[in-house]
């Protein structure tokens, strides 16, 4: 900054800036930054020997039970013959891996995304603020936030998660900002006239009535995350990512597809049980109660 | 004591709200205040609600009515004035104290219901109460009180989404009335039901207040809606109160051009009663004496049949006919009991016009209005009625007749309601 700055010729060093406040901010916050470390590794490699534990046959066949339990056998048989194919192609373990990886970093992002919607829906200069923010995560390219999140973090899942969590919040909290604005204002009216305390709105009145929309939220978070898979790759993280990068560094249009194939089968599987669960939010079944 | 009282309530949304209140007071026109930034909504309205009166704010949409009413319990909070609840400034207290008035003291209902669309018609009757700490086996069986009253007894395991839009306001209702509140505010309750609909929540919520005389002050763009519910109406227009009055000194006495033109379409025999256009009885006979002073009273006016009245109560007891009468004087007959007929045409003083028609016409006699003990207040002869009804249809700015007796009760006007709507 000593130098003089030449109007004609600039130079801007934002990048520079960045980067010192990045250090900055690592060196500080060490101890946190390996709290989130240790914590969503420890997260991950739970819940990834949780799925490798059974025999991957009745891992399928748990799929299928939840699939028929949320939704339908019709579902259900779709699940298994899905997960079978999976096993079939050899991605039996990167499958793993990335639904690892994919829930953790939206159960990640769902956590932080909805009360920050619900602020931003209480607080007109919270959303004020919020929204650009999320308008940079949205559009940052994705690969640019890999590289803090490589530095702070090493190479691994962790970094894999954070980007993913970067990325795929945004929707989640749009959508539950939006879904809470769009209660009804009367039915609140009605909270607020009966005397229930602000705390007992949210709880009773506007998160229920809610609910379908931010579930459609969730869904958009988890589909994001599944998008990340082959950048999280890029920056260690196991899975078919890892797979479909190999694929494509080596030309290997086999690998490539079976692995793609399979970021496809799981992508609809956890859509369609989202949204299941989203149809058993008790506004939607008193909606469809008929005599 | 009143119920509610407002005391030069503003209203201002926008910029500058405080000037424009002081520019308002000063006598600027709303106009003028727009100019500043502040859209004001209502200006200085003063007004008090007696306990178990009906208090109907009347006025076209943005006329401020809406807002108003949310001041009374605090959703919206006042730029200047006050509004006191049983003599409780709620614009002094603070956050906790106005949700224990609004829980203990005032409940409301919906222009749109506002149920919780995914709790059961039951829970949320209860709603009102669960927010006030009540347990569960009294809330419920509140709840299933409140919804006999409303006459939605058996259903109370339905959703909201199951039932029609005159039966989720009646759940509106029950959360307001198992509340246990005094006051009710009601805010276009009927508005957004069909015209049938609404008649008939309008009359059931007539029969209600009979029994339950609630202080409730009712929301309506609906001049008839006003007339029938309202024991005064307050017509508001650009955020102002400009007048406040029951509904006949609104018909027939408008405060102004505005109100005049306003209430021009009334369907006057809806709202007159019979005791605005009675006369006083001429053929009275005393039921307690004989036939012979019977004789002499219809010889003097020269009529052929009388009202029998009692003495002392005034109580309308029959009609005699003249050859009856000069039969039992031949007979020598001491009393007149035999001979009163019961084929007279009584009508509540508190009857509409309207209502009038029907028997006058199948009466050879007068109508006879009676109040609620059954005395004979006055009647209503055939050309009486006809000549109201044309000076309604001609000029409604003009006197109709003299209206000597005080607006009715709201216990006299649901038992009128009750017969007009049969």
């Amino acid at each position: 900054m000593s130098e003089s700055f030449d109007v004609l010729e600039p130079r801007i060093d934002l990048g520079q800036w960045v980067e010192d406040a990045f250090d900055w901010f690592t060196e500080t916050f060490e101890v946190v930054l390996d709290g989130i470390d240790t914590g969503l590794g420890w997260a991950y490699e739970t819940l990834l020997s949780g799925l490798n534990a059974p025999p991957f046959l009745v891992m399928i066949a748990i799929f299928g039970a939840l699939g028929w339990l949320a939704r339908s056998w019709q579902f259900a048989i779709f699940a298994v013959l899905g997960f079978y194919l999976i096993a079939g192609m050899d991605q039996w373990e990167g499958a793993m891996q990335t639904l690892s990886l994919v829930l953790i970093s939206a159960a990640v992002a769902v956590i932080l995304a909805v009360p920050i919607g619900i602020l931003a829906a209480k607080s007109q200069p919270v959303s004020n603020v919020v929204r650009p923010v999320l308008d940079f995560m949205q559009t940052l390219p994705p690969m640019v936030y890999l590289i803090p999140a490589l530095a702070a973090f090493g190479i691994g899942e962790v970094p894999g998660i954070i980007a993913t969590v970067v990325f795929a919040m945004p929707p989640g909290v749009r959508l539950t900002e939006l879904a809470i604005r769009q209660v009804d204002a009367e039915v609140v009216e009605a909270g607020q006239a009966f005397g229930s305390p602000p705390g007992r709105i949210l709880r009773q009145i506007q998160l229920p009535l809610a609910l379908p929309t931010i579930m459609a939220g969730i869904n958009q978070v988890i589909m994001l995350a599944l998008s990340m898979v082959v950048l999280a790759a890029m920056v260690g993280a196991e899975g078919l990512g890892l797979d479909v990068l190999s694929g494509l560094s080596s030309l290997n249009v086999a690998l490539g597809v079976e692995a793609g194939v399979s970021v496809v089968i799981i992508a609809i599987y956890l859509d369609r049980i989202v949204a299941a669960l989203a149809d058993r939010a008790p506004v939607v079944k008193a909606a469809k109660v008929r005599d | 004591m009143t119920a509610v009282r407002a005391e030069g309530l503003f209203k201002v949304f926008g910029r500058k709200q405080d000037e424009a209140v002081r520019r308002l007071l000063d006598g600027a026109s709303r106009e003028e205040v727009t100019k500043l930034g502040a859209t004001p909504a209502v200006i200085d309205a003063s007004f008090e609600v007696q306990p178990g009166e009906i208090f109907v704010v009347m006025g076209l949409s943005g006329s401020g009515k809406s807002t108003l009413i949310r001041m009374l319990n605090g959703l919206w909070t006042p730029t200047a004035g006050s509004v006191y609840v049983d003599d409780v400034d709620i614009a002094k207290i603070d956050a906790a104290k106005l949700r224990q008035v609004r829980q203990q003291k005032i409940s409301m209902v919906f222009q749109h219901f506002a149920l919780l669309p995914h709790r059961t018609v039951l829970e949320n009757a209860a709603y009102a109460l669960d927010i006030q700490g009540v347990s569960k086996e009294e809330r419920r069986a509140k709840a299933v009180e409140a919804l006999e009253l409303v006459g939605l007894k058996g259903w109370e395991d339905k959703y909201p989404a199951q039932l029609s839009g005159g039966m989720k306001q009646r759940v509106g209702l029950a959360r307001a009335l198992a509340a246990g509140s005094d006051i009710m505010l009601m805010d276009e309750a009927f508005s957004a039901l069909d015209p049938l609909i609404r008649r008939e929540m309008q009359d059931q919520l007539v029969e209600l207040q009979a029994s339950l005389n609630k202080t409730i002050v009712f929301i309506t763009h609906d001049l008839n809606e006003a007339m029938r519910l309202g024991d005064r109406i307050a017509v508001m227009r650009d955020g102002r109160i400009v007048q406040i009055g029951t509904a006949e000194e609104v018909l027939n006495d408008p405060a102004n051009d505005y109100v005049a033109q306003f209430v021009a379409d009334v369907d006057r025999t809806r709202v007159l009663t019979a005791s605005s256009v009675m006369e006083k009885p001429q053929y009275v006979v005393n039921a307690d004496a004989g036939p012979r002073e019977a004789q002499h009273v219809m010889r003097e006016k020269h009529v052929s049949a009388a009202f029998a009245v009692g003495r002392r109560d005034n109580r309308l007891h029959g009609v005699v006919y003249d050859e009856d009468v000069v039969a039992a004087v031949k007979r020598g007959d001491q009393k007149l009991d035999k001979i009163i007929k019961n084929d007279v045409a009584a009508v509540q003083e508190d009857a509409y016009l309207a209502d009038l028609f029907a028997p006058s016409a199948e009466s050879k006699l007068p109508l006879a209005v009676v109040d609620q003990a059954g005395k004979l207040v006055g009647v209503v002869p055939r050309v009486t009625l006809l000549a109201a009804m044309a000076s309604i249809t001609e000029s409604p700015d003009q006197d109709p007749g003299a209206h000597s007796l005080q607006p009715v009760s709201a216990a006299g006007a649901a038992s009128g309601q009750e017969g007009a709507a049969q």
